[in-house]
């Protein structure tokens, strides 16, 4: 211990002899009103030590404030049909879904938006290892991750600094981890300029009887602290405290974005599984946000109320830390384990094999407060619930924005449309270099997607598909959206339709759905029409899962993502797992044979505002977004697992953005096989081709199966129309669209695939 | 099959042996024993993190001290991506693997052109065959000085090349590269990744399994009718050769 500490040390005795310190509350980001409530839990002002863990618990990242009393509708809806396979509900550390066979799923996605703007690398890195290590606490082996990404402008300068920086860091942390990253979303819109999204999915595997949860039960349990030291790292607000405890002895000027570090992640994972498979683990959570304030307090409120903490045990890589900062570090690669006495010593030998670091900081106890020393003082001694559960809860004040009648009156209908064949072809060419609908391999192409050997599906596919089980061929599905602008135009549909967007996604690969995560992403909660965006996201949500029968198992709410007063499109990222009986049966976006029948399922509107087309063409958006038929999209989903588990169709692509156009050149493309396809009569080709009416696949069918699949979409009075066939292959093919244009695959797949690598590559 | 701390592609490794029709055995890193083995494969991944120099603090490995004598003494040894770096680190090989020319990790199907079929673990290719494997690195740039580059090629002891566009900046496309006396491979692509058409491209990898099956069979004879050796676990039943590829 330094003499530094020894002098500014502020324990309990002294905030109890010393009442009237002044404290930087305020700095810390807690209200007048939050300080005062904390003074009453205490009976006291807290020690700085206290302040710091309240106030970093307290924060919106943590406590969910401000969406608290939006998201209960999540677990409210719950229903029967939606419990038949849940197994962990929401608020544990993520959701447990059973796929059968013994097997069960665990997924969330969770955001890292700010720490990627400020530090793109290490802030997307960091973000693929937070949310690896949340899916490990629940005892499930991690085995893919997906994310979701939103740019400013893809010519912006910050767009060419942030994007390549996030790429290299998902790409880098999840490959040296050996997760294959088996799909996601890039999307770029001007509101994300200054404030872009990293949203990190993953999913993990597990039998049943290897769920854990993250509690602290049983007294005399000991706590164990694992993996990485604790450095200066991710303190943010609490150098203020450093700063007054240690002039400017070097703590104020440490980052606050955290460093990852991949290969000792890995070792986290595999020793983590090891003390996992010899039932060594009482409890467990992973360290991320918040530290160990987080860890400590929340295990403690979950398990028997109380905890002693000897915090000058915690290895440091800088002895300089004083006690507030190590509470408040968020350092990598550290998990906290909760262990009989009598197993302690063989957690700590597997810890050596895997040159992982352990440490025995604490013990449960049943007094009901976390009490934490150091070196012999208590320099916190509160009822843990206060800190984890407890803190404030906001109903933010909410209405509907003054310019939201102005944004829906003004629609895409008067927007000039091409009419010739010439001006539809062109149209089709802009919009498939257009930055949103492009070839994304430049990004896709740094992610590892083969390691494990059991990807099925991977980008650009509808869906991520993995195999589960080898002998089996059980299989999981899981696929990531949101259209933002749809949401702008009307947060409730928007919400509903990044849910059917995913849902349909999921079953067009041929699994059946069973369960949602989300990362709600939003600007400030101050702000009353942000407040009503998230409002009637959550509604939108909430409601649209329980039409559709699968429950939201967790996820994430991302507030304050906004530069100035403008905030981002809301965006709702949904993310829907499904399971898949025998993933030899998963059905690709591609045709891979010619001389197929090409059949459109669903229903084409006249709905093109807060199109792609729209926002390429015109930069317009307003009106209001597609009709969401959540019905049609579970008698489409019906429809297509059954179409894939019989064998009837080869090839399946979903209709959404740049609507029938590009999914014809999508599934043309992925194999270079053409297409001559024509447009039904009674709809006008621009808005057939271009329309982003949902509910909507093309799937391609074997002449053989023809009889039977129609025959299928007859018996379910599913609407279908037979538009079209797969013809020519290589890059001489085409895709023909009759009475209108005729495209070579060379000159789409020219097109397609420049956008990317013209823009980043130098 | 050796595992090191970062060790990613071992399970995929042992997943392909088991489809040539052997069984893999697990080496560990921290261990001075090779278990009777017969061959041995370095699977890929990041070994100890790559922060160094990828393969550089593997080489050090006490496994390894193992290997390098084993391979001297004409053990086949197969050093996949991060294995090949291993290999290359451990001067079973010559030249060196350095970062992407375009210093981004890459990801994709690769077509490859095999250009030594006589090696023990290219046996059943055809030279001048073309496969499809799976190229997925961050530093496969390999590279040499001209006199190693034209002894390489002099010598027939390329393996393989890359086809299209270049991938990561390999000088004269390399790709793999073997020993003189044709035991030791180290290649870039992962073959490992290219034997089940379900999670990979087609099945293009798996002759590098079954290949060193062949060497093996074809060099000790003997050994297959006799007993097995003194440390390995008994003879794999059902595999026509009767021999046991233990890696």
């Amino acid at each position: 211990m330094t003499e530094t500490q020894t002098r500014q040390l502020d324990t309990v005795a002294h905030a109890q002899e010393h009442p009237d310190v002044a404290q930087p509350w305020a700095e810390l980001g807690l209200k007048s009103d939050e300080e005062a409530h904390l003074r009453e839990i205490l009976g006291r002002r807290p020690t700085s030590s206290e302040l710091a863990m309240y106030s970093v618990m307290w924060s919106e990242h943590c406590s969910y404030k401000s969406s608290k009393v939006h998201l209960r509708r999540f677990g409210e809806q719950v229903t029967d049909a939606m419990r038949k396979h849940l197994m962990v509900g929401i608020g544990e550390n993520a959701g447990v879904v059973d796929i059968g066979q013994g097997y069960a799923v665990t997924f969330k996605v969770e955001s890292h938006n700010h720490p990627s703007y400020i530090e793109p690398y290490q802030g997307a890195a960091t973000g693929v290892g937070g949310i690896v290590r949340d899916i490990l606490s629940m005892g499930a082996r991690p085995v893919a991750v997906m994310d979701a990404l939103r740019f400013g402008p893809l010519e912006a300068p910050d767009t060419q600094r942030v994007l390549p920086g996030v790429v290299a860091g998902v790409g880098g942390y999840g490959n040296c981890l050996g997760l294959p990253n088996i799909g996601g979303e890039t999307v770029f819109d001007p509101s994300y300029a200054g404030n872009p999204l990293v949203n990190a999915l993953c999913v993990g595997v597990m039998r049943h009887e290897d769920i854990h949860l993250a509690n602290a039960s049983g007294t005399g349990n000991q706590i164990i602290l694992y993996g990485a030291t604790t450095g200066g790292d991710g303190i943010g607000g609490v150098s203020i405290l450093a700063s007054e405890a240690f002039d400017t002895q070097g703590s104020a000027r440490r980052p606050s974005v955290q460093v990852g570090d991949p290969f000792m992640e890995k070792l986290l994972i595999e020793c983590t599984l090891e003390v996992f498979a010899e039932h060594l683990v009482a409890g467990i959570q992973d360290l991320g946000g918040a530290g160990l304030s987080c860890a400590t307090s929340e295990l403690a409120s979950a398990g028997d109320g109380g905890m002693h903490v000897w915090l000058d045990r915690v290895p440091l890589r800088d002895e300089s830390l004083a006690p507030e900062e190590i509470l408040m570090s968020e350092s990598q690669e550290r998990m906290m384990a909760v262990v009989e006495p009598a197993h302690v010593s063989r957690f700590l030998e597997i810890c050596a094999k895997w040159d992982v670091d352990a440490t025995v900081i604490g013990e449960v106890t049943d007094t009901g407060r976390l009490v934490i020393e150091w070196y012999g003082d208590t320099v916190v001694d509160v009822p843990p619930r206060t800190v984890a559960s407890e803190g404030p809860v906001y109903e933010r004040p909410f209405a509907r924005p003054i310019w939201q009648d102005s944004l829906q009156a003004g629609d895409a209908s008067t927007l000039p449309r091409p009419t010739t064949g010439e001006g539809l072809r062109a149209t089709v060419l802009q919009l498939v270099a257009s930055p949103n609908l492009c070839d994304k391999s430049w990004i896709t192409n740094q992610y590892d997607r083969y390691v494990q050997g059991n990807t099925v599906l991977a980008q650009p596919e509808d869906a991520g598909i993995l195999r589960v089980d080898e002998q089996s061929g059980l299989g999981i599905a899981v696929s990531t959206d949101c259209n933002g602008r749809f949401a702008k135009l009307d947060p409730f549909t928007g919400a509903q339709l990044a849910l059917a967007e995913s849902y349909r996604n999921v079953a067009t690969a041929g699994a059946r759905p069973l369960a949602v995560t989300d990362c709600l992403n939003f600007g400030s909660p101050e702000d009353p029409d942000v407040m009503w965006q998230f409002a009637e996201a959550t509604r939108g949500l909430s409601q649209g899962c329980e039409a559709l029968g699968i429950p939201v198992t967790g996820g994430n709410v991302s507030f304050y993502n906004q530069t100035g007063a403008e905030p981002i499109l809301p965006t709702p990222v949904v993310g829907v797992l499904g399971v898949i009986d025998d993933v030899t049966r998963r059905t690709p976006i591609g045709f891979t044979t010619e001389g197929q029948q090409i059949y459109l399922l669903g229903t084409t509107r006249d709905e093109l505002s807060g199109s792609e087309w729209a926002h390429v063409a015109h930069g317009h958006l307003g009106g209001l977004p597609p009709v969401v038929d959540l019905e049609m999209e579970a008698q489409l989903a019906d429809l297509l697992i059954n179409a894939s588990r019989d064998g009837l169709i080869d090839a399946a692509h979903d209709l959404a953005d740049g609507g029938l156009a590009q999914a014809l050149v999508e599934s043309c493309l992925r194999y270079d096989v053409g297409a001559r396809v024509w447009l039904p009569d009674e709809l006008d080709p621009f808005v057939a081709l271009f329309s982003e009416s949902t509910a909507r696949v093309i799937v391609a069918v074997p002449r053989s199966e023809e009889v039977r699949f129609t025959d299928m979409c007859a018996a379910r009075r599913f609407p279908h129309v037979r538009m079209g066939v797969t013809d020519g292959r290589g890059d001489d093919a085409v895709l023909e669209v009759q009475e209108c244009f005729s495209v070579s695959l060379a000159e789409l797949r020219a097109a397609w695939s420049a956008t990317l690598p013209t823009a980043f590559d130098d | 099959m050796v595992t090191f701390p970062g060790s990613l592609d071992d399970g995929d490794a042992r997943r392909a042996v088991g489809l040539a029709g052997a069984e893999a055995v697990a080496l560990w890193h921290g261990d001075h024993d090779l278990r009777g083995v017969d061959a041995v494969i370095l699977p890929g991944g990041f070994s100890y993190g790559d922060y160094l120099r990828s393969g550089a603090i593997a080489r050090f490995a006490p496994v390894m001290a193992e290997v390098v004598a084993a391979a001297r003494g004409g053990m086949p040894v197969l050093g996949i991506c991060n294995g090949f770096q291993v290999l290359c680190e451990s001067h079973l090989l010559p030249g060196a693997l350095i970062r992407n020319h375009h210093r981004k990790f890459v990801c994709r199907d690769q077509r490859l052109k095999i250009e030594n079929a006589s090696t023990s673990w290219t046996h059943d290719y055809v030279t001048g065959e073309e496969v499809t494997l799976v190229l997925k690195n961050g530093e496969g740039a390999y590279v040499a000085d001209l006199a190693t580059l034209d002894r390489l090629e002099g010598e027939g002891l390329v393996v393989a090349r890359y086809l299209g566009d270049d991938p990561n900046g390999s000088m004269r496309a390399i790709a793999g590269i073997t020993t003189e006396r044709g035991n030791v491979v180290g290649l870039m692509p992962h073959p490992e990744h290219a034997v089940d058409s379900l999670c990979g491209p087609g099945t293009g990898g798996l002759p590098f399994f079954t290949s060193v099956l062949q060497s093996l069979a074809a060099s000790a004879p003997a050994a297959s009718a006799g007993t097995p050796p003194p440390q390995g676990p008994p003879p794999l039943q059902g595999h026509s050769s009767g021999r046991e590829l233990v890696l």
